[in-house]
């Protein structure tokens, strides 16, 4: 029977031959993640198991990224918590402050997670992993502490959306502004239980960081998981991370999707999301001259060295509007790293930004960047419901890095292209040293 | 059965962080979570709603962040039972794993106006609006959901899977779903 790729990596690990939508498996998982707000809850789960042991300690990953460095007592606590199981049971990736970077940044680059692979997460954006054709999927606490138990996990096999992707992103267009034009599109549901495969010739053009970004929105559009055909890039990353061995996985070419949709990547503009909803999306140029307090240049989906470079490339030799705050996170310490060599953070401080340590922080109006009853921001983060980012009257706008560092300029919502003309598309993937 | 149980009506995409905002994130204890339960939605409604209230809501409940703080929170505000035109899949995962009881009805969801008086029945997925006169059914879950549910969730399932792992040790196993086309066709969505 033909399959698509999610379905071939779901049979493969259920020790099947085929599966088909709607069937209900049980599958082994490779590798299992969790965070200081998820990770508690399934620990106290997992702990009502009885098993002495989990199922292996080099396949489980526990990130204090979400309140840390601690916030609070209360936050310190769950950390604790997490700590002290990872130390009881020698969990081999539990990563400590001052290691730890954004979850969803930092297990792909130590490469933990690569092609074929099968991975849940105790957090909705797991469905970034897709980006290296893995299988990887949000659960709750308690699937966690099933999966942390078990080795296994249950799922209903989706069927799945087709993203035929033609052409080339020009001018500021990133793979932030593709993903938020689909959802755009195809609204916050459009992919409810499904997979969203992105294939095409249009994929080779999208680099690693791109594809991972718009892996990580999937979630926003409802999905299950998105994912990205293996392709040359896809190796070269993997060997660039990892020795493991991993397994290839491709769609059959007669597979079934439930629909198609071919995207122009010519024709994409700079977005953005207005409040409350991820599909809520106008392009950047038509949106009103709307005053902004906060910019925040980080998270799971835009934290990555190809976004700090676009954004320091905006900022540079420029100031920070007057009254404005412009937050740059970098999603890990070797991002964090590599833009102290690159120069970037120098040239953030300069044009009067605060660069934080790792942490989701503001994305979750966790703490690092909380908004007042009223206020604006816009970010590089994925979601901008109500509340999201702190007072429940505040305003969250999505937006790439290139556009949220030219607003930070502007002070108001701009199209990037206001604040300096549009290098080559593709720029930012390899060094600024390299290129120097 | 339930007899008479006042509905609370919301909108399509009540995401997760109003049903629980991440500020509170920093406890996971289920009373705590219920006093702020969709405070930043509904501010009346921690202080308002009685043990075994229903929340009926349009379409992609519980979209979002995977906190199962949410459905906990939700559980632990006495709410019996929430009755969605559909649910986000992960919202959806956690409710059967922690036993909070979900319906998928977009017809119930449509017609239901808030605080109407609602009875379900679980067993066959029939919802009555007691306030109006109408009857609906439910997408019935499949076998295998059925079993997390008896079990009394996930845990207590895996735990009986492990502790007689004799015949499947961690083993994998093909589970067929039958859903009958009554209640495919009654709403049911492939999660």
């Amino acid at each position: 029977m033909s399959m698509t790729m999610t379905q071939k990596i779901l049979a493969d690990h259920a020790g099947l031959a085929s599966v088909e939508a709607g069937q209900l498996i049980e599958a082994r998982v490779d590798f299992v993640l969790g965070n200081d707000v998820t990770a508690p809850v399934a620990i106290k789960e997992f702990e009502k198991i009885g098993v002495a042991e989990v199922f292996d300690r080099r396949r489980i990953a526990l990130v204090p990224d979400h309140f840390t460095p601690n916030k609070d007592i209360q936050s310190a606590e769950q950390c604790k918590i997490m700590r002290d199981f990872a130390k009881k049971h020698a969990i081999e990736h539990y990563f400590e402050v001052g290691r730890m970077g954004i979850e969803h940044a930092l297990l792909p680059e130590q490469g933990l997670v690569l092609p074929g692979e099968l991975v849940v997460g105790a957090d909705s954006h797991t469905c970034t992993y897709g980006a290296v054709g893995a299988f990887s999927t949000g659960v709750g606490s308690t699937d966690m502490a099933a999966a942390m138990a078990a080795g296994t996990a249950w799922f209903r096999v989706p069927g799945a959306i087709r993203f035929v992707l033609n052409g080339k992103l020009g001018g500021w267009a990133t793979g932030k502004d593709l993903i938020l034009s689909i959802i755009g599109k195809i609204g916050v549901d459009g992919a409810l239980y499904r997979s969203m495969e992105f294939v095409g010739p249009g994929l080779a053009t999208l680099s690693m960081d791109e594809r991972f970004t718009m892996a990580n929105m999937v979630i926003e559009a409802g999905a299950k998981n998105g994912i990205f055909t293996v392709d040359e890039r896809t190796r070269a990353w993997a060997a660039s991370v990892s020795s493991r061995h991993y397994k290839e996985y491709a769609a059959d070419p007669n597979a079934e999707y439930e629909q198609t949709i071919v995207v122009d990547l010519d024709r994409i503009k700079p977005q953005i999301a207005f409040p409350h909803l991820p599909s809520n999306v106008r392009p950047a140029d038509e949106a009103e001259k709307t005053p902004i307090d906060q910019v925040v240049i980080g998270s799971c989906t835009n934290g990555r060295i190809e976004d700090l470079r676009a954004a320091a490339f905006i900022l540079k030799g420029r100031s920070v509007a007057q009254g404005l705050r412009c937050i740059v996170i970098p999603a890990t310490q070797q991002i964090y790293r590599q833009a102290v060599r690159e120069g970037l953070v120098d040239t953030f401080i300069e044009a009067g930004a605060a660069v934080s340590t790792p942490t989701c922080g503001p994305c979750l109006g966790g703490h690092m960047g909380i908004l007042a009853a009223g206020e604006r921001a816009v970010a590089t983060t994925n979601r901008n419901f109500v509340g999201r980012m702190g007072h429940p009257s505040s305003e969250v706008y999505l937006a790439s890095p290139a556009t949220a560092a030219a607003c930070a300029i502007a002070g108001y919502i701009v199209d990037p292209s206001e604040i300096s003309e549009a290098p080559q598309h593709g720029i930012f993937e390899t060094a600024s040293r390299d290129r120097d | 059965m339930q007899q008479g149980s006042k509905a609370w009506k919301y909108g399509d995409n009540v995401d997760t962080d109003v049903i629980v905002p991440a500020r509170y994130l920093t406890t996971s204890d289920p009373a705590e979570l219920a006093v702020h339960c969709m405070e930043d939605l509904d501010p009346d409604f921690a202080s308002q709603v009685a043990q075994g209230d229903i929340i009926v809501a349009g379409e992609n409940f519980g979209c979002g962040s995977s906190r199962e703080h949410a459905p906990i929170a939700i559980k632990a505000s006495g709410v019996s039972c929430v009755i969605a035109a559909s649910f986000a899949r992960i919202f959806y995962r956690n409710a059967i794993n922690i036993g909070l009881p979900i319906l998928e009805c977009p017809q119930a969801a449509i017609e239901t106006q808030h605080g109407d008086m609602l009875s379900v029945n679980f067993e066959s997925g029939e919802i009555r609006n007691l306030t109006r006169g109408i009857q609906y059914r439910a997408a019935a879950f499949p076998p295998f959901v059925r079993d997390i549910m008896a079990a009394g969730g996930l845990i207590p399932y895996i735990r009986q899977r492990l502790l007689n792992a004799a015949d499947h040790p961690f083993g994998v196993q093909k589970v067929e779903v039958h859903l009958d086309g009554e209640h495919e066709e009654a709403g049911t969505k492939e999660k």
